[in-house]
């Protein structure tokens, strides 16, 4: 029965394909919270143009106060490194305690370290 | 005494509800596009606007069922009217008729009420300039998403053009009731409760024809036919199937708690 009764009452012109050449772009969006220093990645979402984008930002990911501050970018402009590259990237920082500050006595008074 | 202070009550009442009603009946009607939008987030956006129209709606027909002295709830008045008893204009009780339409009938009525909120910001009653200040911000987004479909509906593509110029022709015989002085408007505008929907009619078309202007779509002569009758109760064929659909599972159960 539900898939007759579908059938039989589209919603009128309210149904575009959502593959092919009529999809929107994709783009990532970034919300600085109210409290929070920098812009952090939330997710993504699809959009016509960069406008439109910055305002299903807005309706998607900040209707519970979660941000004063929206960032949008198209996800074909970012460059990110591929699973392939990740031993030759990240692996030979494994064994270099060297590089991480823990050689120092910090002193007891010094906040924000 | 305290006779001339019910009338003017009731009269406050009758049009704090048109206001109520009409953020009421399209809360309803743009909640039909969740699942049915052209992408999710368009789903988003219209659902958010009719979440903003039924918080305006709440806070208002609380303050109707205060002033008529009926001592009715908010869900009480939502959920128990019947048709002739709602004084929304029937712009907003028309069924949704694609994506055009619809944006072509939320940049006509958020315009309407943006003018509307910037006016009953200093209204008389406490409760109805705290909902217009309110609401003026949510309402600024409300025209801001209408005006960017407008514009690239208008300014698309070939097709989008034409459907957005029908649209505008769709729409047209319905806006003008939005501006009609009834007698209770025309009371709250004494009374300093409301505002003169007359009042409003310039600025809000000026808005709309700038956008459709910017379209590169135009806006179509007055129509032969146009809707009257709203604020009176008399409305459309669409009406009772939309309240039949808002109030179905209320009535079935009566007090029911969710």
């Amino acid at each position: 029965m539900s898939a007759d009764a579908r059938a039989a009452t589209p919603p009128a012109a309210a149904t575009p394909p959502v593959t092919g050449p009529r999809t929107w772009p994709l783009w990532e969006v970034f919300v600085r919270g109210k409290r929070g220093l920098s812009h952090v990645h939330v997710g993504s979402l699809h959009a016509p143009d960069a406008t439109m984008a910055l305002r299903n930002a807005r309706d998607v990911y900040t209707r519970r106060q979660e941000g004063v501050s929206i960032w949008v970018v198209a996800a074909r402009d970012i460059t990110a490194s591929s699973p392939e590259e990740r031993d030759s990237f990240f692996d030979p920082a494994a064994d270099k305690v060297y590089r991480h500050p823990t050689f120092y006595d910090v002193p007891e008074d010094v906040e924000y370290l | 005494m305290g006779g001339p202070t019910v009338a003017t009550n009731l009269l406050a009442a009758q049009y704090i509800q048109g206001l109520a009603d009409d953020a009421l009946v399209y809360a309803q009607r743009l909640g039909e596009w969740v699942s049915r939008a052209p992408q999710i987030e368009e789903d988003m956006a219209l659902a958010n606007i009719g979440l903003d129209l039924l918080g305006q709606a709440r806070a208002l027909l609380t303050r109707v069922g205060e002033l008529d002295g009926s001592g009715r709830s908010e869900d009480d008045l939502a959920y128990l009217r019947d048709e002739r008893e709602f004084r929304n204009v029937h712009l907003l009780e028309q069924e949704v008729a694609g994506f055009g339409f619809e944006m072509a009938r939320l940049l006509w009525f958020a315009s309407y009420q943006w003018e509307l909120y910037a006016g009953l910001r200093t209204s008389v009653d406490e409760v109805v300039a705290g909902v217009a200040a309110k609401a003026l911000k949510e309402v600024t987004y409300h025209r801001d998403h209408a005006t960017q479909w407008v514009l690239r509906l208008g300014d698309g593509t070939a097709e989008s053009h034409e459907r957005m110029q029908q649209a505008l022709v769709d729409v047209e015989p319905y806006v003008t009731e939005l501006f009609d002085d009834d007698p209770a408007s025309v009371a709250a505008a004494e009374s300093g409760v409301g505002v003169l929907p007359s009042s409003l009619e310039d600025a809000v078309r000026a808005r709309v024809s700038a956008v459709v202007e910017e379209a590169t779509v135009a806006l179509p002569e007055s129509a032969r036919w146009r809707s009257r009758g709203g604020r009176d109760g008399v409305h459309s064929r669409p009406m009772g199937y939309l309240l039949a659909e808002m109030q179905h599972i209320a009535r079935s159960n009566p007090g029911a708690q969710w």
